[in-house]
């Protein structure tokens, strides 16, 4: 008897609708936040993350009816990420019905961000977001450095520490993306994730690069997050959830089947 | 059916989800979210939810002059307290540098710990406890009707809950030690983890207090 490992499919939305195509075969409408969430919530998905990648902040109230609706319907716990820059923006997030927000580029440019968001509101419901990308070369010490804007921009903060930072700071979770991985589908940055995972005493989810269910499994063993999250592999009907779970469990990893 | 169930609201955390998923068990005709003495009052059952910090939700509460409203409704009402909802009925908690609770179920509110370790293999373990854990029922309860043993539900927190006798104890759940995942005592039920987030088996719980006539 143990806390399972959680899987999370991740959903990108944009203007209140899912965008780079989720094609489940048998789907009224694709781009529909609350069917989408449904679904997966029949699949038996361990929570649910909604990035808004909405371009404009004029449209962010969109993603706070969407929060609303899913909420009303899908009874799993939700992050939302992205376009976080204030406390006023977590607020409207929790309050719509939002169980986690995740913050990433503000908490660069403002840690305190992070700080009083977990003094108002509980660490329980703060996830700091890293996207980090090795700067070491081949045969040196391995080194890896916070990037924002999706991995364009460095900053110079090495990632393990702004991870313990994150912590000090309140964060509850983190959320850790490989920019060198995103959309590779060759697996997770295992000794990034391990790396992290073992220097946080906070719950570390692995993203980016998932291409199969051995990259699920890997993340556990072997980068040692507490939780996976994926995309592309769910979306476009590869893997089901219920799928995942059950390699996992075949690998004697704990699930929620 | 259950014609009302007063959701407490003293401006902590997500009343949305508790109330859009007591509203989904189809079992209750009206769900008020309200910090009005009167409407708590003259509801059918009460339930206090809870997320954050249990320093500025006890603060709340009693600026509110809920603490009074809860005491009175307690003795007769189904009760039900969520995660920091159950935690501030119990005695005290070490939170917040030690911060007292509404004393009205016996026991303490302990941390975790940063360096909690399972005591069988010595892995590490995370804190916050997040995630979905299995619940052992210590006790056949109402509450309990038509859900598995040892079924899993949602968790987030990093105290947890010592009653002062097991007694008290409905559910049991491990993460590095035993703690209480949920108390019954006479009309009053309480959970550490969010029924509201944990799918089928915790609309069902809600299904189950929204039937509930407070007895054993």
């Amino acid at each position: 008897m143990a806390l399972a490992k959680r899987i999370i499919p991740c959903l990108d939305v944009a203007n209140g609708r899912v965008v780079k195509g989720v094609q489940f075969l048998d789907i009224r409408d694709a781009g529909d936040p609350v069917e989408i969430a449904r679904r997966y919530d029949e699949q038996g998905a361990d929570e649910i993350t909604f990035l808004d990648i909405t371009a404009s902040s004029d449209d962010r109230e969109t993603m706070v009816h969407v929060v609303e609706q899913v909420a009303a319907q899908v009874f799993i716990p939700l992050t939302v990420g992205g376009g976080i820059r204030k406390v006023e923006d977590i607020r409207r997030m929790l309050n719509a019905g939002a169980d986690k927000v995740g913050i990433n580029t503000a908490a660069v440019f403002n840690p305190e961000l992070v700080r009083e968001a977990a003094e108002k509101f509980g660490s329980q419901c703060i996830v700091v977001a890293i996207d980090a990308k090795r700067v070491s070369a081949a045969g040196e010490p391995a080194r890896w450095e916070i990037f924002t804007h999706g991995g364009r921009k460095a900053t110079g903060i090495d990632a393990i520490e702004w991870a313990k930072k994150m912590v000090d700071y309140g964060a509850g979770e983190i959320l850790l993306t490989s920019m060198d991985r995103d959309g590779t589908k060759i697996g997770f940055d295992l000794e990034l994730t391990r790396t992290i995972s073992d220097a946080v005493h906070v719950p570390v989810i692995a993203s980016g690069g998932v291409g199969n269910l051995e990259h699920l499994v890997a993340g556990i063993t072997e980068g040692h997050a507490e939780a996976v999250l994926a995309a592309s592999i769910f979306h476009f009907g590869e893997y089901t959830i219920e799928e995942a779970k059950q390699r996992m469990r075949d690998a004697g990893i704990e699930v929620r089947l | 059916m259950s014609s009302s169930v007063a959701v407490i609201d003293y401006g902590m955390g997500n009343l949305h989800s508790v109330a859009k998923a007591l509203e989904h068990t189809g079992c209750v005709e009206r769900v008020v979210v309200t910090h009005e003495a009167e409407q708590i009052m003259a509801a059918d059952r009460v339930v206090l939810p809870g997320v954050g910090a249990i320093r500025d939700c006890m603060a709340e509460i009693r600026r509110l002059g809920l603490d009074e409203v809860i005491r009175e409704v307690i003795q007769s009402k189904p009760f039900l307290g969520v995660c920091v909802g159950m935690q501030a009925l119990m005695d005290s908690s070490e939170e917040n540098g030690g911060t007292p609770c509404l004393g009205i179920l016996p026991g303490e509110v302990r941390f975790f710990g940063e360096q909690l370790r399972d005591p069988d293999s010595g892995a590490a373990l995370k804190v916050p406890h997040m995630g979905w854990n299995q619940v052992h029922q210590e006790r056949p309860h109402p509450l309990w009707a038509g859900i598995e043993q040892d079924a899993r539900f949602y968790f987030v927190h990093s105290y947890y809950v010592t009653p002062a006798e097991r007694s008290y104890l409905a559910g049991t759940t491990r993460h590095g030690l035993e703690f209480a995942a949920a108390l019954a005592h006479d009309n009053i039920f309480a959970a550490q983890f969010h029924p509201e987030k944990s799918q089928h088996a915790g609309l069902q719980l809600y299904a189950n207090f929204l039937k509930w006539d407070g007895g054993i």
